[in-house]
């Protein structure tokens, strides 16, 4: 847990805490039911940034509004310093967005070693005549990117089970595969939707580690949705506390610890 | 003891991911290319060419064709037949129109336009799924039998209604028409069959084949990590068209020699084909070989045991030979719903332990 939110250039040179990501005043009705009201907040380059909030809270339509899965009702995204028209999900992915899903959404009929290199279709670049013919630049393109792939392999420790269909594997596995399928994309922003929802406490140590990891090594910028308080608190370096669609908290997580409305939120005091 | 991948290292991505990962697999296809090629057209006769090779061939390419949109993409097609008829037309309105250009070069445009027919009636494909979708390329099928046989532009307004080929032949030899000698056609068939599967082997293995594939498992996840569902869905279609235009365009030229269109491209023909890529193995070319061959085969042996063999009554062993069919495609639905392809993979994984059981 980093103490500070304003901007400092690391050791290695990357700067952290320059806005990458600003939602402004978003609000998401499906019909007569309002599922974000009014809600805005930043995300920092190099941050890792955790939606908590009760069941029904609104955070997963929250990340699919990022995602670009929703488009808002009301309120505008931000990246990188624009605002961002209405585009579909896969033009979202290209502009370096990458997400895991909070119930598994891998391709079960494909090894893992094609499911991650499925996550780098918005860099594979070569042909359909190309790839028909499998020379030149279709089987040169192969390479390279299986050699990017099977680093996310390594440093996943998933080398074993590099052609077993996923649908074969485990669950905590499956979380993994998953995981990695979304770094193959070398993603500026990656979402993690519950990326500890149903394992025991090793996986969760062992999930805890690679995001950490992650966001260490490639500097990558996260947003976590998680129910795990302790892995909370112990992962991000900003907190947003969402109760019933709306923002009741925002802050580094000793400070929305204490935060009373977040407190009633969790421990459920009657609104009256 | 031949068939192990121990001792048979692998230095490279490029040779990690090949066809053939096993030595014995690899030798064994060249050699069943080589036999195909270089010894079967010296024997043949027009029994073994019409009854048996011919047919299979130009099933297998559409079997691949189907198996890609089907298969590989998830998306469930039964317009086959009508997409074979506008091969077969496509390649004799220009058999008829361009008699100077080369047939081969013809079939392969024939293609080109049922690829464009193909992404035409799989634009629907964005906004339906499943059955939906099935019931959409139902009325594609229907349509287009019911065009070729209402405009006559279509059979160059013959009395008969009938399209026929006229003879063209390739460095000399008739491979067309009335004249055209059985291993000429075999030949033929079977190049086409060569160059289209290993075409389709690559496009399956590469980043076009996962976008594939990834629609079919889950397709709102693939567009989420960023596969464009329109183009994916509409290079499955114009792909998959393509591969059963040609077929189509051999069925007629080559095969047949003249086509009434209800009868040879009729619904029948499009459940034929689905049969022979669920029996086959759905997402798997070697699948769609394994069913054109079942399907094609099954009906020869059967007749030739129960008339045969057995004397039976020819319309009594045609009647069984439909039930044996049919209680088959159930056998195998329940049993084995990865059809013939899985045996074999499930074979060749007990083959490399082999003989110790893990």
């Amino acid at each position: 847990m980093r103490d500070t939110v304003e901007p400092y250039v690391t050791e290695d040179g990357r700067t952290i805490g320059g806005v990458v990501m600003e939602l402004k005043n978003i609000t998401l009705r499906f019909g007569g039911v309002v599922a974000i009201k009014d809600i805005s907040f930043d995300i920092r380059e190099g941050e890792i940034r955790a939606i908590i909030g009760p069941n029904g809270a609104g955070k997963s339509s929250m990340l699919n509004v990022i995602s670009g899965f929703y488009t808002p009702t009301e309120g505008e995204v931000w990246f990188e310093g624009k605002p961002r028209p209405k585009m579909r999900p896969y033009q979202v992915a290209q502009q370096g967005i990458a997400r895991t899903f909070q119930n598994i959404a891998l391709f079960a009929g494909m090894s893992t070693l094609d499911n991650i290199m499925t996550g780098r279709i918005t860099r594979m670049k070569s042909g359909l005549f190309s790839q028909a013919l499998w020379m030149g630049k279709a089987e040169r393109e192969e390479t390279e990117h299986r050699a990017a792939v099977e680093k996310i392999i390594d440093f996943l420790e998933i080398q074993h089970i590099r052609k077993t269909p996923v649908g074969r594997l485990p669950y905590g596995l499956q979380k993994r595969v998953e995981l990695g399928r979304a770094l193959a994309a070398e993603p500026r922003l990656l979402l993690l939707d519950e990326p500890m929802a149903g394992m025991n406490v090793e996986e969760k140590e062992d999930m805890s580690r690679f995001i950490l990891d992650v966001n260490d090594e490639f500097g990558t910028t996260i947003v976590l949705i998680e129910h795990d308080m302790g892995v909370v608190m112990d992962l991000s370096d900003r907190v947003v506390v969402m109760d019933y669609g709306k923002k009741i908290g925002d802050g580094p997580p000793a400070e929305v610890r204490n935060n009373k409305e977040v407190i009633d939120a969790y421990l459920g005091v009657s609104h009256d | 003891m031949f068939y192990r991948e121990a001792g048979d290292f692998k230095t490279s991505y490029r040779d990690d991911s090949q066809t053939f990962p096993i030595k014995f697999d690899r030798f064994r296809y060249y050699a069943v290319l080589l036999v195909a090629l270089a010894i079967v057209p010296f024997f043949i006769d027009s029994y073994w060419a019409n009854a048996l090779l011919v047919p299979f061939l130009i099933y297998a390419i559409a079997a691949i064709g189907l198996n890609i949109l089907t298969g590989y993409c998830g998306q469930v097609s039964l317009g086959t037949g009508g997409f074979m008829a506008v091969g077969a037309y496509a390649c004799y309105k220009l058999m008829t129109a361009f008699p100077d250009v080369n047939i081969v070069l013809h079939i392969i445009a024939a293609g080109g336009i049922t690829a464009a027919v193909g992404v035409l009636f799989g634009l629907p494909s964005l906004r339906i799924k499943g059955f939906y979708l099935a019931v959409a390329t139902l009325a594609a099928q229907f349509f287009l039998i019911w065009l070729f046989n209402k405009v006559p532009w279509f059979y160059n307004y013959s009395a008969s209604g009938q399209i026929s080929a006229p003879e063209r032949t390739v460095f000399g030899i008739a491979v067309t028409g009335p004249h055209t000698e059985a291993w000429a056609k075999y030949l033929v068939c079977l190049l086409f069959v060569a160059v289209l599967a290993w075409v389709a082997r690559n496009l399956t293995r590469g980043s076009i084949g996962r976008s594939w594939m990834a629609i079919r498992d889950m397709d709102i996840a693939a567009e989420i990590i960023g596969v464009n569902p329109l183009k994916a869905k509409l290079t499955a279609f114009a792909v998959s068209s393509f591969y059963i235009g040609i077929a189509g365009a051999l069925f007629f030229a080559v095969y047949l020699g003249a086509v009434e269109v209800g009868e040879a491209f009729g619904i029948q023909k499009s459940f034929l084909i689905l049969f022979m890529i669920i029996i086959g193995g759905l997402g798997s070319i070697f699948g769609s070989f394994a069913g054109a061959a079942f399907l094609v085969l099954l009906p020869v042996l059967l007749k030739n045991v129960l008339v045969g063999t057995l004397g039976w009554p020819t319309d009594l062993a045609a009647h069984i030979e439909l039930m044996i069919v049919g209680a088959l495609i159930i056998v195998f639905l329940i049993a084995e719903p990865h059809g013939i392809a899985q045996l074999w993979r499930i074979a060749k994984e007990k083959l490399r332990l082999w003989p110790f059981p893990h």
